[in-house]
């Protein structure tokens, strides 16, 4: 099961690339539904631009028959049948370590348009600047922070020595003028300060015992040293593996999932050394043989490089990985419902993981963060009939509150002026049309997380 | 004459003290001992103690908080199955089957773990459960259950059991014993329902198979052959009758199929508003059984009358009615007679008894009033019961011949339910080969020398064929958690020539090979697996009608001697049945429909019983748990039992459940609690008799405690609760919901100086989206608890022990009140009984939310009243704010969720019982749903109306991009129901089955206390029973004296709760009759 499946992705996106060809028609298909297909299809097996488990798919449309989209559709939705007198995809599966593509009888002639022209566009637009998917969270002003707390220190300085210049003068002054006075008190005598700096430290310590106190048990920046050196750099950033490929629940359930064992081994039973890519390091600078972390997969997964035929995946063992991303077990997360529903990115709160060796915890998984990204995001509404359908009954309510609702309000003279406010007020803070958030449909009610 | 409800004799008898003790929410001293007069410092507990406690309390805090964060791990598939999502649920349609009760149903499994059981909708019961069958994914994970195969090694007192490592050795050792021990080979099993087991018994050669069933219903096929139709059991169309009479069956609760049964019974129970009309059902019987409690009419008689009643209905119908009847039954006898008569067909006659001229009697009554073809259907014969008691009995004659060499024992376990249980156990010593496959360590198994323990329903394939033609299938959801076997693949390898191939000796192949040769291809066969049930036309049934033995029955009927004195009754629970489910602690926690008693079988007697052996019925009968024994002896046979009294029993009758009263090899939960009642069963020379005559009572002026529910949480008078009227009256007056309502609403608008927001110390919420609402319609709810279990389920509620029930900490979310209605003057005098399921309403205006003070608890965009444990700090203001006392609080570390390990044996609280720890055992952990928070110690919890199926409903709605449709989300509750009383859905969704129902039921739909303006989302429809008689407490229009009556009644304490909570606005111009009239 394993084997086959992967295979034969591989091979679909081989044949797909052999259209670059006929690049004209591009406009008449679908890039993102292209996109999309190419994605939750084609991607755990294919590489636009390299060969990975199957073949490259850039400029598929040269090669073999593909220019006819209906060859490859006949290919795609039946590997098997059509290998079966098709010498070139026989020559293929020879080429791909022996494995079959995945039969994908889903698959539609629209669909086929649809990722070559994805594919093709992606050609057409290689080298140009990447994807800014990405949002930088860098919290600002953290320098001017360092800034004002220096000036405030300096000024509080300042502030000390005047007083006591001013005390020092005062006490020269009564000299001079005869008057006699107490001695003055030393400055760490002095009770006033005693009592000012009593304050401050309390003040101060109480702040950061609650801090520290409200931090505990949270781990940003939490970086353990995992069983294998797996780099997400390598795998998700240089050779683009999509993150679906391997977190394949993501999208339907509320685990994300960590790839088993034969996932892995889809590829590496054909990649079996690390050569081209960058040198790797862990945390502590160590250099990382990229080949010995491989041999260690294919000790878990009890498959012998030198003699590949023999493997048995159902020999494998599970690895032990560490968790990184850890909730209370009071909350309730799912993955689907931020990925899919929400089509929130996997790096709004994972961070830069393509630039990532090992994985580390980038957000702070605490309720506040939580809660400032509902507070911020905006519904996928269903407006302009766009958006999630999910969401038309609110739609509709919002529309009936505010035609009639707000026209009623409005047209009541019974009312005073204030208690018209009052109404136009509560029934305008759900009827902020221009954009709903997440808070605006219960985004920030307890039960939306803990039950 | 006013009809009265109440709950207990306390409020009957001596309301004054019931008020003053029912006050107290929690109703138990602090148990601050030191804490007095004194002041802090002089208490036994001073001061100082107090801050060493608090102090070393925060720094242990600080310590276990601090301390590094554990290293946790993720540990992926090796290799992941294709269809498996870790994370998402998947359903495996499969049949619960246990002593020959089928109900198709469907498993939840989460992550290769079932947690959860619903109904099979594709099926004849329409998807409905039981209170059984929803706690049978607990009894998957008992953590008494046989582990591995067992062999008996020594005598006497020496012998031990020794764990046969491989099954190899298992059929090579019994292969040996068997040879060596020559005779006959007996397998004693319960009913058999599947027809593949079937064929490998026939298959079996020279087996002997008995069927032995531990309640049965002998009588019934014994009666069903002399009639004419064979030895058969028929269906019972209980929805096309209009007219039902019950002779002691207790079809709703445990007769034969209570589910399907149900779901019909409901059909003619549900009330078309606009041309009011309903079945009409007639109960005679000798205690107050739960379908006796939704019957129109009921008639009491004492246990040896049955027969006697019978022959009278029968002479009845037929117009040749001697008489001879105490006159209040003979009166309803000729009522029901009548009506039956007058429903042309459309009525049905059953009978509990297991008597077989009883039956032939019966049998007789349904062809006289032609219900042979139409509400009784012999084209598809029921297979739930075959057992016939004289077979049992000649096998103990054979067994005490020493004929029998081997005897193997599946699903039985007559050293506990025979009648003579000595005589079996004496017997069953003199087989030379002793085996059971039975799963528990029983009774039974105890004395069989090898103990070969078959597979959990949820781990084996299978089959039952319930009716004739209808297959209902099992699958496996789990991979076998221990060391068990399938019972068939032991007969398949036994029987097996030297030499057959491995496939054919083996269940699970079999299985297949048979199915997909029946079912015609291996594409018809997945279909089955995945529907989970065929069905195949019904053939015409061969017999038909013969009255031959008519005759014989009324002869032997009329010299049955007349009872005197004491007779006792033995009924099954829903919760427990027969026992074989005793081990269930959700079972033994489900209160019993009728008495809310938990844990515990005890004596049911009637009031005039209680007066005669001196039992005062006052108030503290009824507050304190401790209650009378009496000493009941039949014959040699007696026993000690806790006495409960009841409105309409029949005066002379005791009745007592059966299935208590366990061995310690059943575990914790079932050893101990209750009585063995069937050493009083007793064989009258064809069948086994469930009543017993000429017994002697004794009041031993002893208590012994029992753990109610009912009395746990009170309303305090205000009657408006529960809405109950008769036919009559409803027809007569049906507006009477409906203009309380109005005036209600007049007068809060009245007194809000037309000013809305002025009336109220409620924020007005807004539900841009989803309004969730629920209705439940009381003439569908017979009371039979499956939803109480399917909440624990679906919810992680915990069991929290007889101990800790008996101090009203039980924590059901979802409960049922019961309500006895009967003449104010004459408690005895019972008219009819009212099941009220009681949840969280839900109320828009929810009094606990403004008393938090940290906003645990708050109100949802959708209509929902949250309960956020993490943030509850335990203060319990919410409780007592609530007018329905949905609310429960944790009072101990019941789930072992709490951050201190082994914080369950407190002294403070007092130690819990052991069954805690079993629910906390890690095996029994495997039934907890991963979606909801275990709670923890100090926290109050209640009905969520099960959010995170909400949750997952939109969820998936929202992954399809598209719109929520109605019946996505369903509660728990909701889908347990076996008569759809509850319907669950979106209130602003305009064409939602709860918006339909709302609206065709204007009349009957009421909010529970509507006086207290709490607006809840829960509504019910009225209770209407079939009767002609007026219902005076169902007030012609424009008068609410009733509210009034209420209101003035209680006084003090209460109307302050309630204004408080309504700004002090509203209540009193609603309940002022002086003023409306």
């Amino acid at each position: 099961m394993i084997s086959c499946k992967t295979t034969g992705q591989r091979l679909t996106l081989i044949f797909l690339s052999l259209f670059t060809f006929c690049s004209i028609h591009i406009s008449a298909q679908d890039v993102a539904a292209g996109k999309t297909l190419f994605v939750g299809k084609c991607a755990s097996c294919h590489n636009i631009f390299k060969a990975t488990t199957g073949p490259a798919l850039m400029n598929l449309e040269e090669r073999h028959k593909w220019a006819d989209h209906k060859e490859l559709l006949k290919w795609i939705n039946n590997p098997a049948g059509y290998m079966a007198n098709d010498p070139y995809t026989q020559g293929l599966k020879a080429q791909y370590g022996g494995q079959m593509m995945t039969a994908f009888s889903d698959i539609t002639l629209k669909n086929v348009d649809d990722i070559v022209a994805y594919i093709n566009d992606q050609v057409a637009s290689q080298g140009k600047s990447k994807d800014p998917g990405t949002v930088n969270n860098e919290p600002k002003g953290n320098s001017n922070a360092v800034i004002f707390g220096v000036i405030s220190l300096i000024l509080g300085i300042i502030a000390l020595i005047l007083m006591q210049v001013n005390s020092n003068l005062k006490k020269m002054s009564d000299d001079a003028e005869g008057i006699s006075r107490p001695e003055p008190v030393a400055f760490y005598k002095n009770k006033i300060y005693i009592a000012m700096a009593a304050i401050l430290f309390f003040v101060v310590g109480g702040y950061l015992v609650a801090k520290g106190a409200i931090g505990l048990g949270r781990q940003t920046n939490y970086q353990p040293e995992q069983p294998i050196y797996y780099s997400h750099k390598v795998h998700a950033g240089i050779n683009q593996i999509n993150c679906q490929y391997c977190h394949s629940s993501v999208m339907e359930s509320k685990h994300a999932t960590i790839p088993s064992v034969n996932v892995c081994m889809n590829c590496h039973k054909a990649i079996k050394t690390y050569e081209k890519g960058p040198k790797l390091y862990t945390e502590s600078g160590e250099e990382v043989n990229g080949t010995a972390e491989i041999a260690k997969l294919y000790k878990y997964a009890g498959f012998d490089p030198n003699n590949a035929t023999v493997w048995d995946p159902t020999k494998a063992k599970p690895i032990e990985w560490i968790k990184i991303h850890n909730l209370p077990d009071h909350v309730y997360f799912n993955h689907s419902q931020h990925v899919k529903a929400g089509k929130v990115q996997c790096q709004s709160c994972h961070g830069e993981i393509t630039a990532m060796d090992e994985v580390k915890q980038v957000s702070e998984l605490s309720m506040g963060w939580c809660v400032n990204c509902h507070r911020q995001t905006k519904v996928d509404f269903n407006y302009d009939s766009t958006g999630n359908k999910f969401y038309s009954i609110y739609e509709k309510f919002h529309n009936d509150l505010k035609t009639s609702e707000l026209n009623a309000v409005k047209a009541d003279k019974t009312l005073t002026s204030k208690d018209r406010k009052f109404k136009i007020d509560s029934i305008m803070r759900t009827v902020r049309m221009d954009s709903v958030r997440v808070q605006d449909i219960g985004g920030l009610e307890c039960q939306k997380c803990h039950y | 004459m006013s009809k009265k409800y109440w709950q207990s004799f306390g409020e009957v008898n001596d309301p004054e003290n019931f008020k003053s003790q029912s006050q107290d929410e929690f109703r138990e001293e602090l148990p601050f001992e030191g804490f007095d007069d004194k002041g802090l410092i002089d208490a036994k507990a001073p001061r100082r103690d107090f801050l060493k406690y608090l102090g070393f309390s925060t720094a242990a805090a600080t310590l276990a908080a601090s301390c590094k964060v554990p290293v946790r791990k993720a540990i992926p598939y090796a290799n992941k199955p294709e269809n498996i999502i870790p994370g998402v649920a998947k359903y495996y349609a499969t049949t619960y089957v246990q002593d020959g009760d089928v109900i198709p149903v469907v498993a939840k499994v989460r992550d290769g773990r079932p947690i959860k059981i619903e109904g099979n909708e594709l099926s004849y019961t329409g998807g409905g459960t039981t209170a059984r069958s929803q706690a049978s994914v607990l009894d998957l994970y008992d953590m008494y259950r046989a582990k591995f195969p067992l062999h008996k090694t020594g005598a006497g007192k020496d012998a031990k059991m020794e764990e046969i490592p491989t099954f190899e050795q298992v059929d090579d050792m019994v292969g040996k014993a068997m040879a060596a021990a020559g005779g006959s080979v007996v397998l004693l099993t319960g009913s058999v329902v599947s027809p593949s087991t079937k064929e490998i018994i026939a298959k079996y050669p020279n087996l002997k198979h008995v069927q032995y069933d531990a309640v049965s219903y002998s009588g019934m096929l014994l009666a069903n052959e002399a009639s004419g139709f064979g030895r058969k059991i028929p269906s019972y169309d209980f929805g096309a009758a209009k007219v039902i009479v019950s002779l002691g069956a207790d079809f709703l609760g445990t007769w034969l199929s209570p589910v399907e049964f149900a779901k019909g019974y409901a059909k003619g129970r549900r009330i078309d508003e606009k041309n009011p009309s309903m079945s009409k059902h007639f109960q005679f019987e000798s205690y107050l059984s739960m379908t006796g409690a939704n019957a129109d009419e009921r008639y009491t008689h004492r246990p040896s009358e049955a027969a006697a009643v019978a022959l009278d209905l029968l002479n009845a119908v037929n117009g040749t009615d001697a008489g001879g009847m105490d006159a209040k039954l003979e009166k309803g006898i000729q009522a029901a007679a009548a009506a039956l008569k007058a429903a042309n067909g459309e009525a049905l006659v059953v009978s509990g008894s297991n008597d077989k001229h009883v039956q032939v009697i019966v049998n007789a009554i349904n062809n006289a009033i032609g219900a042979y073809g139409k509400t009784i259907d012999w084209s598809r014969p029921v297979n739930y019961r075959q057992g016939i008691d004289s077979e049992m009995n000649d096998l103990i004659a054979q067994l005490e011949s020493g004929a029998v060499g081997t005897i193997m024992i599946q699903g039985a376990n007559p050293a506990y339910t025979y009648f003579d249980a000595d005589k079996f156990k004496a017997a069953l010593a003199k087989a030379k080969v002793k085996i059971s496959f039975n799963e528990k360590m029983d009774e039974t198994t105890e004395l069989c020398d090898f103990i070969i323990p078959t597979h959990h329903y949820l781990e084996s394939w299978g089959d039952a064929e319930p009716k004739a033609g209808i297959i209902s299938f099992q699958q496996p959801t789990i991979f076998p958690l221990f060391k068990t076997r399938p019972f068939q693949t032991s007969l398949l390898k036994w029987s097996a020539p030297a030499g057959q191939p491995a496939a054919s000796t083996d269940y699970d192949s079999y299985f297949k090979t048979y199915w997909t040769a029946k079912l015609g291809s291996e594409e018809a066969y997945h279909k089955a697996l995945q529907d989970g049930v065929t069905e195949s036309p019904a053939t015409p049934s061969a017999g038909s009608y013969s009255g031959a033995a008519v005759a014989e029955a009324t002869t032997a009927i009329s010299g049955y001697k007349k009872g005197s004195g004491p007779e006792v009754v033995l009924y099954q629970k829903v919760s427990i049945g027969t026992g074989s489910q005793a081990g269930n602690p959700w079972l033994q926690e489900l209160p019993d429909p009728v008495s809310k008693a938990t844990w515990d079988n005890y004596a049911m007697i009637s009031i005039s019983k209680a007066k005669e052996l001196g039992i005062k019925l006052d108030n503290d009968y009824e507050y304190y748990p401790h209650k009378p024994t009496i000493k009941l002896t039949v014959g040699k046979r007696e026993v000690v039992l806790p006495v409960l009294v009841f409105p309409g029993m029949n005066a002379d009758t005791i009745a007592v459940a059966l299935g208590y009263g366990r061995n310690e090899a059943i575990g914790v939960t079932a050893a101990g609690v209750g009585v063995n009642m069937y050493p009083f069963t007793s064989f009258n020379g064809t069948t086994v008799d469930y009543h017993a005559t000429g017994a002697a009572v004794v009041n031993r002026n002893e208590s012994y405690k029992i753990a109610q529910t009912q009395k746990h949480n009170s309303y305090e008078n205000r009657e408006e609760v529960v809405r109950e009227t008769t036919l009559h009256s409803f027809k007569n007056h049906p507006n009477v919901i409906v203009d309380f309502s109005n005036e209600l609403t007049e007068a809060y608008y009245k007194n809000a100086n037309e000013d809305f927001r002025q009336a109220t110390l409620y924020p007005q919420h807004d539900q841009p989206g989803i309004k969730w609402g629920m209705n439940i319609d009381m003439n569908a709810c017979f009371g039979c608890g499956a939803c109480v279990v399917a909440c624990h389920a679906e919810n992680n509620v915990p069991v929290v022990g007889k101990g800790e029930v008996l101090r009203y900490h039980d924590m059901h979310w979802l409960r049922i009140d019961r309500y006895f209605v009967s003449d104010e003057k004459n408690e005895d005098d019972l008219k009819g009984v009212v099941f009220q399921p009681m949840l969280c309403q839900h109320c828009d205006n929810a009094p606990c939310e403004n008393v938090c003070p940290v906003a645990a608890t708050n109100h949802s965009s959708e209509g929902l009243n949250q309960m956020t444990y993490n943030r509850c700090i335990g203060t319990r203001y919410c409780a007592n704010n609530c007018p329905f006392k949905v609310r429960r609080f944790n009072w101990a570390d019941y789930t072992g969720a709490d951050s201190f390990p082994n914080n369950r044996d407190q002294k403070l609280v007092g130690k819990l019982d052991s069954v805690i720890e079993q629910m906390n055992d890690e095996l029994t952990r495997m039934v907890l749903n991963p979606d909801v928070t275990v709670r923890s110690r100090g926290v109050i919890e209640k009905c969520s109306f099960c959010v995170q199926k909400l949750q997952a409903a939109k969820l998936d709605a929202k992954k399809e991009d598209r719109v929520l449709k109605d019946g996505d989300a369903k509660t728990a509750c909701q889908t347990a129901c076996p008569s759809n009383a509850i319907v669950f859905g979106n209130a602003h969704d305009k064409d939602s089955a709860l918006t339909k129902v709302r609206s065709e039921n204007p009349q009957r739909r009421f909010a529970v206390l509507e006086q207290l303006h709490v607006l809840p989302n829960v509504t019910y429809l009225a209770k209407v029973r079939n009767s002609e008689e007026e219902a005076t407490n169902w007030p012609p229009k424009g008068s609410i004296e009733h509210g009034a009556e209420g209101h003035e009644a209680k006084g003090g304490h209460e109307a302050h709760k309630a204004e408080a909570a309504k700004g002090d606005t509203t209540l009193p111009a609603a309940t002022k009759p002086e003023e409306t009239h």
